[in-house]
């Protein structure tokens, strides 16, 4: 065995990096820096204030962008010995995600703001302006990870399916992705919030947020209707027959079950879904749940982790951010405009707005807006 | 490292640190009766004559506080409570909308709890109120004035205003004015006697004193209603037990503050100078905000202020922070979002105006090298920032 002294050819340690670390105040953006500054590269947090009234407090695990979030990031940031600021993001915030919310609703889609955010807002208004700053990579607490291939950058789902990311991820492309960071990697959440609590963050046992940040109360109907008002329609059957009354249709979500209230049982006793929302005729359209089933979707607007596949692709589907995935075969649109998914097996409850996000494996292929759906078991359009 | 905040705090001064540290051995509350009371009592009458001589006012005028903001809210509310509770009528507070937030904050109180009008006097484009904009105001109907309050000098854009033509004007109605002279003492000459004021806020920590130490000076004829109250320590008007070695160095920095003040206002004034020449010659469109004279008549000798067209103020912080200097970027709120400044926008700047621009302060330790740091820096920075100000307008 020899024992001269081994002079790597090529050095693996990673290029050091400028970073900024999005830090909302929670334990996975903490610990996401804390690990950034702790791998060599030279970080900076930055708190996003989105709210343009925020709030003193959290109440429980919904919010965000309190004044006690940001001053737990700046906490988290002392902790870990990193410069740190609050940037307002929140007109932005408002133009590209709130108002494009109340848009989609209004037209009858079921919209994913976390999806929008991390598109239009952490990895572009922020991202923008960190590369402009002079920033290589922004950084965040998701749940996800990332391959450097000899083909390319590519995005998988963290080991952890219970709390992978990579849905709301989906939007991103080669150049957006060449400029994150997930250091959370394929990490499990007890794993980071002990290392939070090892590495002295205070914030290791803050409850972890959920649902929509900007809807404080949890009230999505109560918060549309600020804006949208009431507009009473029908409630009809697949027939067409009015079965019941409701005060918007845009509050409705294909494959809602809840909050539907209608007086008369359905004549089989099984519990109705709302099927479709037209929001030309402001009418609700429910039925039995078998009517739920989809066969085939076509999502436009396509945003493609990496190159752009063509042509016809094996692949998973998922349609909501800790959904299952279905087997599916995606065959993109010649033009590049859209992608028409054939479901394998039948995928319930799927509603226009929605992202889906097709998966090879664990790795993220790309994304797509829901458009218009297939039902499994007529064939008819639900467009 | 180069420090341009001065007008946030600046470093305390060797003699300060000493009077203080000399005090916080020693045993005593002024309040006390015996031998250690009567000592630290001593200590705190002594500073209240040092005090007063270097303000020009008299001892039994100093009202100690526990800072600026203490000083400006026993002001406002005290006055205006102490006026309204005499005639129910006056309730009208008239004010220059360059203030500071410790006087705009607790006028905005009074006007939503407790009843009282306030008008924004109209400055010009430096920020400074005119006499007969003064005048003009409370002449509409001097019987409902219940006080004016108008800033020495802006902690902002370091406008001075014109104190004493001001005061002769309320007084002329008989309308008591208080000013908030934090930013004024040491830079330039403040005499509480000849300005005819009625009260004055001065801060420690602004002078080369420790923080958490202020006073208001208190004409002998004022008597506001307190906002603490307790064991009446100060006059009857404050009450809480008095810091003795906080007081003990706040009398040490302001003594040799107003003694070196015209030699100050000479050096760093200077230096200032050369500031603006530099960052003007370095960024030709940087707009200098505030008044263009830069004579400690019409601005404070360490303040400079600009607005640099398409760059944002927290995007030209950041890269100044991460080369070691370190400016502001005026008033921030609690959640550390920075605001478009309320002063420029009260001076007619747009939106775009008051959120591009940074406030240098120079204060006691200000040298050459660092103004030549921040020269060094400062084309770089905005050329940087101006690329970050054009993605915020890109979609």
């Amino acid at each position: 065995m020899t024992d001269h002294a081994a002079t790597p050819e090529t050095p693996d340690t990673p290029r050091k990096l400028r970073v900024l670390a999005a830090m909302s105040g929670g334990v996975d953006s903490a610990v996401a820096a804390a690990r950034a500054h702790e791998a060599g590269h030279e970080v900076t947090g930055v708190h996003l204030a989105l709210s343009q009234n925020p709030q003193s407090f959290r109440t429980g695990a919904r919010g965000c962008c309190t004044l006690e979030d940001s001053r737990d990031a700046r906490r988290a940031a002392d902790v870990i010995g990193i410069p740190f600021y609050v940037w307002d993001l929140a007109e932005r915030f408002r133009e590209d995600v709130i108002e494009d919310f109340f848009a989609e609703y209004e037209a009858g889609r079921t919209p994913n703001p976390c999806l929008r955010c991390n598109e239009k807002i952490k990895f572009a208004a922020l991202l923008d302006r960190a590369l402009a700053l002079g920033f290589d990579a922004v950084c965040t607490g998701h749940y996800a990870v990332i391959v450097d291939s000899p083909a390319g950058r590519e995005l998988h789902r963290s080991a952890d399916h219970g709390k992978d990311q990579s849905y709301v991820l989906g939007v991103l492309d080669a150049d957006q992705l060449a400029h994150a960071l997930f250091p959370l990697g394929a990490d499990t959440k007890d794993a980071v919030r002990e290392e939070a609590e090892r590495r002295g963050l205070a914030v290791a046992r803050k409850p972890d947020s959920h649902d929509i940040c900007f809807i404080a109360d949890g009230d999505t109907q109560a918060f549309l209707a600020t804006r949208l008002g009431k507009t009473p329609g029908d409630i009809v059957d697949a027939d067409g027959a009015k079965i019941g009354e409701h005060e918007g249709a845009y509050a409705y979500t294909v494959g809602q079950r809840k909050g539907l209230r209608i007086g008369t049982p359905a004549a089989d006793g099984k519990p109705r879904y709302v099927l479709d929302i037209s929001p030309v005729t402001n009418t609700v359209t429910v039925g039995p749940a078998e009517a739920l089933n989809v066969s085939e979707l076509t999502g436009i607007r396509p945003r493609w982790c990496g190159e752009a596949p063509t042509g016809v692709l094996e692949c998973t589907a998922q349609v909501r951010a800790h959904g299952d995935e279905y087997p599916a075969v995606a065959e993109i649109a010649e033009d590049g405009a859209s992608v028409r998914v054939r479901l394998r097996e039948p995928m319930r409850g799927v509603a226009r707005g929605q992202a889906v996000v097709l998966y090879v494996g664990t790795r993220v292929v790309g994304s797509a807006t829901i458009d218009a759906t297939v039902r499994a078991e007529a064939g008819a359009g639900a467009a | 490292m180069a420090y341009f905040d001065h007008a946030a705090t600046t470093p305390m001064r060797a003699e300060a640190v000493r009077a203080m540290t000399g005090q916080l051995t020693v045993l005593g509350n002024p309040s006390s009766l015996h031998a250690s009371g009567r000592r630290a009592r001593r200590v705190v009458e002594e500073s209240r004559e040092i005090l007063a001589e270097a303000l020009g006012a008299r001892p039994s005028e100093i009202v100690y506080t526990a800072g600026g903001t203490e000083a400006d809210n026993l002001a406002v509310k005290g006055v205006y409570w102490a006026r309204t509770q005499d005639r129910p009528a006056r309730r009208r507070i008239l004010a220059s909308p360059v203030e500071h937030h410790a006087v705009l904050d607790p006028i905005l109180w009074l006007v939503e709890r407790e009843g009282a009008d306030v008008e924004w006097l109209d400055v010009d484009a430096d920020g400074r109120v005119a006499p007969e904009v003064l005048r003009a105001a409370i002449a509409r109907d001097p019987d409902s004035v219940a006080l004016v309050s108008v800033m020495w000098a802006n902690n902002e854009v370091g406008t001075v205003q014109p104190v004493a033509e001001l005061v002769a004007v309320a007084h002329e109605f008989g309308v008591p004015m208080h000013a908030d002279a934090v930013q004024a003492v040491g830079q330039i000459p403040v005499d509480f006697a000849a300005s005819g004021l009625d009260a004055m806020t001065v801060s420690g920590h602004k002078l080369g004193g420790p923080l958490g130490c202020g006073a208001l000076v208190l004409a002998r004829h004022m008597t506001p209603v307190p906002v603490l109250h307790g064991g009446g320590q100060e006059r009857d008007v404050r009450s809480g037990t008095l810091d003795t070695p906080s007081i003990a160095a706040f009398a040490a920095a302001a003594e040799i503050a107003v003694r070196e003040q015209p030699e100050y206002a000479a050096r760093v004034g200077a230096l200032r100078d050369s500031l603006v020449r530099r960052v003007v010659d370095e960024i030709p469109d940087a707009a200098l905000n505030g008044d263009p004279r830069l004579d400690p008549a019409y601005r404070l000798p360490g303040n400079a202020h600009f607005s640099f067209p398409g760059c944002e103020g927290d995007s030209l912080l950041l890269l100044l922070d991460a080369r070691g200097i370190e400016c502001s970027t005026g008033s921030a709120c609690s959640a550390g979002v920075a605001q478009p400044s309320h002063v420029l926008l009260a001076m007619g700047a747009d939106g775009a105006r008051a959120r591009g621009s940074l406030r240098f302060s120079l204060g006691h330790t200000s040298t050459a090298a660092e103004v030549d740091e921040l020269i060094d820096a400062i084309g770089p920075v905005v050329s940087r920032a101006r690329m970050a100000g054009l993605t915020a307008q890109r979609r």
